[in-house]
């Protein structure tokens, strides 16, 4: 359980540095009647990285994500797109800010099928007067551009985009919901444990996108509770407990052992070799 | 909307991920292919039955399948069938509608008063009328998306409400077709379509039947109202504004009940303040047993219309065999827990 700089090999160079951040938060707080899911969390994301958002079940990660996905409102705090105040009351909002999420519920409707699902929120109407006069949408274009999205990421075992997502199964609607974030997002792409359901293979996939997404330009927040998958490809691992950030790790610099004693509380983040602790992280 | 549709992540995955499940061991029986037809094509169950109950009127009773009583039958469920069609919306969306016959009689007498006692033109009280039914809707519908009241206690409230309006508005009285416009009557008019004499209203409940159907399937506006019903969370999350799609629902319902009251005021050739007061249960029966599911995202607007004939044909048939009144309401009592319990039996073909 110590091959701890696998992943680090032929990365692009380094993210940190000069660059500003994509998306940050400051001093997130939410609370829920007297349970504080959030405490004042901070979150840094750089342009072309893989974060990897680490912590305990309870440790406030869907909330933080939920609060830059506009799934929820913090209470405090504030919200950075390239380096200027946002606020995202809505999904909506986040979406148009170029934020796509992978929610740890999916957030798809069974009943509908791939394609609608897809495009849901952003639908395709025809050209001319039937989609202008008579809001028609244009369910063929739909449909081959869900098939081409599912294809060109790597997701071969749906055949049909026609299909009710409830007749799919949880890996499957996993990768749907995977496939739609990553089809989408042009700024940010959020991923909250976007492999909890998959197999070693279907997970091996999901990783594998990731990568390429990342590849692509685009810097990704992935939430996960499984070290391998986390040292294998993020660049940065945030390290979330009891509602906050507690450090921010250098994966190449850190083991996975040390990692997990963070997170949990058994080691003082002051108290790691030098060189474990990300340098964007003061 | 600043999101591109092109994918931003270059081709080429080595492995397929979520590969197929691991399928039950043992093969499906022949119930459990029919539970998923059924559960596939929806339209299928209904059609079933109302092909069973026409068959077997038409056998009981001889003048079952006469022109005339054809004729009675598709006048008879246009009034109901268009309650059903506005139903549908909202049980859609995983609400109930206890106040529509309320609404509708609200609205018919909106319209009666003001052309038969204010004088007003019949266009203009036809619209008033229209405008009536949007706003009862409207209510119902900022009670459901702003208070967050569950749908069955704001129209249990709102069912008392309007009909107290009616009595109050109508005086309790019945206002005579014969003073009012001819435009409010113009619904019962008959016109001869292929040697069947339908009603201009049993045309109309088929215009909104298909307009309904167009909107849910073809736009957007409709593939909303199916997610908002289905997982109102996802949807959110996804991106619907699904308090607005909510909100419209029961306002465009609120129109159509509105266009059921002027179907109504045709068949009956008047504005009873007492008409209708049996069509809350009935349109609730014909929405079910056209097989939209009470727990909301699944139906089709064309069940409902098979539906309401199921009703349409069960009391007529029953009436013609001579059975009591009393008795068809035990039928369609029976059909719809009957209903409700396949409905409950088709959803676990989910998995
Ligand atoms: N809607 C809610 N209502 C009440 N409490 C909530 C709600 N959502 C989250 N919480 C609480 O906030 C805390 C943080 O939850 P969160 O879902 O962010 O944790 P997490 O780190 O994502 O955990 P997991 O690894 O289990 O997904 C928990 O104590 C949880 O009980
Ligand atoms: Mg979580």
């Amino acid at each position: 359980m110590n091959q701890t700089s696998t992943g680090a090999v032929g990365r692009p160079a380094g993210p940190i540095g000069s660059a500003e951040p994509v998306l940050q938060a400051v001093g997130l707080v939410k609370r829920y009647g007297n349970v504080t899911a959030l405490g004042g969390a901070d979150l840094e994301l750089y342009p072309g990285e893989i974060l990897a958002v680490i912590g305990d079940n309870g440790a406030g990660k869907s909330s933080l994500i939920k609060a830059l996905s506009g799934a929820i409102v913090p209470d405090a705090g504030e919200i950075l797109v390239e380096g200027r105040p946002v606020r995202l009351p809505t999904p909506i909002a986040a979406r148009e800010a170029g934020i796509e999420t992978v929610h740890q519920s999916l957030a798809v409707s069974p009943s509908l099928d791939i394609a609608t699902n897809l495009f849901l929120g952003r639908e395709l109407r025809r050209p001319g007067v039937l989609g202008s006069v008579f809001r028609m949408l244009d369910r063929s274009r739909m449909r081959s551009e869900a098939a081409r999205h599912l294809s060109e990421l790597g997701i071969k075992t749906i055949q049909n985009p026609n299909q009710a997502v409830e007749t799919l199964s949880g890996g499957q609607r996993q990768a749907v919901a995977v496939a739609r974030a990553a089809a989408f997002g042009n700024r940010v792409v959020i991923m909250d444990e976007p492999t909890a359901a998959l197999g070693v293979r279907e997970s091996r996939a999901v990783l594998d996108l990731i990568l390429r997404v990342r590849d692509s330009g685009l810097p990704v927040i992935l939430i996960s509770h499984n070290m391998p998958h986390v040292f294998e490809v993020a660049d940065r691992v945030h390290v979330q407990r009891l509602g906050r950030r507690v450090a921010t790790l250098d994966p190449s610099g850190c083991s996975m052992s040390d990692a997990v004693a963070v997170m949990t509380g058994a080691l003082d983040p002051a108290e790691l070799p030098a060189g474990a602790l990300a340098p964007a992280y003061s | 909307m600043t999101t591109s549709n092109t994918p931003r992540v270059p081709a080429s995955g080595p492995e397929p991920p979520p590969a197929a499940p691991a399928d039950d061991e043992r093969p499906p029986t022949l119930v459990d292919r029919a539970q998923k037809l059924l559960h596939a094509q929806a339209t299928l169950g209904p059609a079933a039955v109302l092909l069973i109950t026409v068959v077997a009127f038409a056998v009981v009773a001889p003048n079952f399948l006469s022109p005339p009583n054809i004729s009675l039958i598709l006048q008879q469920t246009a009034v109901i069938g268009t309650l059903a069609l506005g139903q549908t919306l909202i049980i859609l969306t995983m609400g109930i509608d206890l106040s529509v016959g309320s609404i509708m009689v609200l609205c018919s007498i909106v319209m009666g008063r003001l052309s038969a006692d204010a004088g007003v033109p019949g266009p203009v009280a036809l619209l008033v009328g229209l405008a009536c039914g949007m706003a009862c809707g409207l209510v119902n519908g900022l009670l459901v998306t702003r208070v967050k009241l569950p749908p069955f206690i704001v129209t249990l409230g709102s069912l008392n409400i309007f009909f107290a309006l009616n009595l109050w508005i109508s005086r309790s009285e019945t206002i005579r077709g014969a003073d009012m416009s001819e435009v409010l009557l113009w619904t019962g008019q008959v016109v001869t379509v292929g040697g069947t004499r339908l009603t201009y209203g049993s045309l109309l409940m088929l215009l909104i039947c298909a307009v309904l159907a167009y909107a849910l399937h073809r736009t957007r506006w409709g593939r909303h109202v199916y997610a908002t019903g289905d997982d109102k969370e996802a949807a959110r999350l996804a991106g619907v504004r699904v308090d607005r799609v909510l909100l419209s629902v029961y306002v465009v319902a609120g129109l159509v009940y509105a266009v059921g009251a002027w179907i109504l005021i045709g068949r009956i050739a008047s504005a009873s303040p007492q008409a209708g007061v049996m069509d809350n249960l009935d349109s609730i029966t014909a929405v079910v047993l056209g097989g939209t599911s009470l727990f909301g995202g699944r139906g089709l607007i064309i069940g409902t219309v098979m539906g309401a004939l199921i009703v349409g044909v069960c009391r007529n048939g029953l009436s013609l065999a001579g059975v009591d009144v009393l008795w068809q309401n035990f039928a369609v009592g029976v059909l719809v827990i009957l209903a409700v319990s396949l409905d409950q039996w088709i959803r676990k073909a989910r998995r």
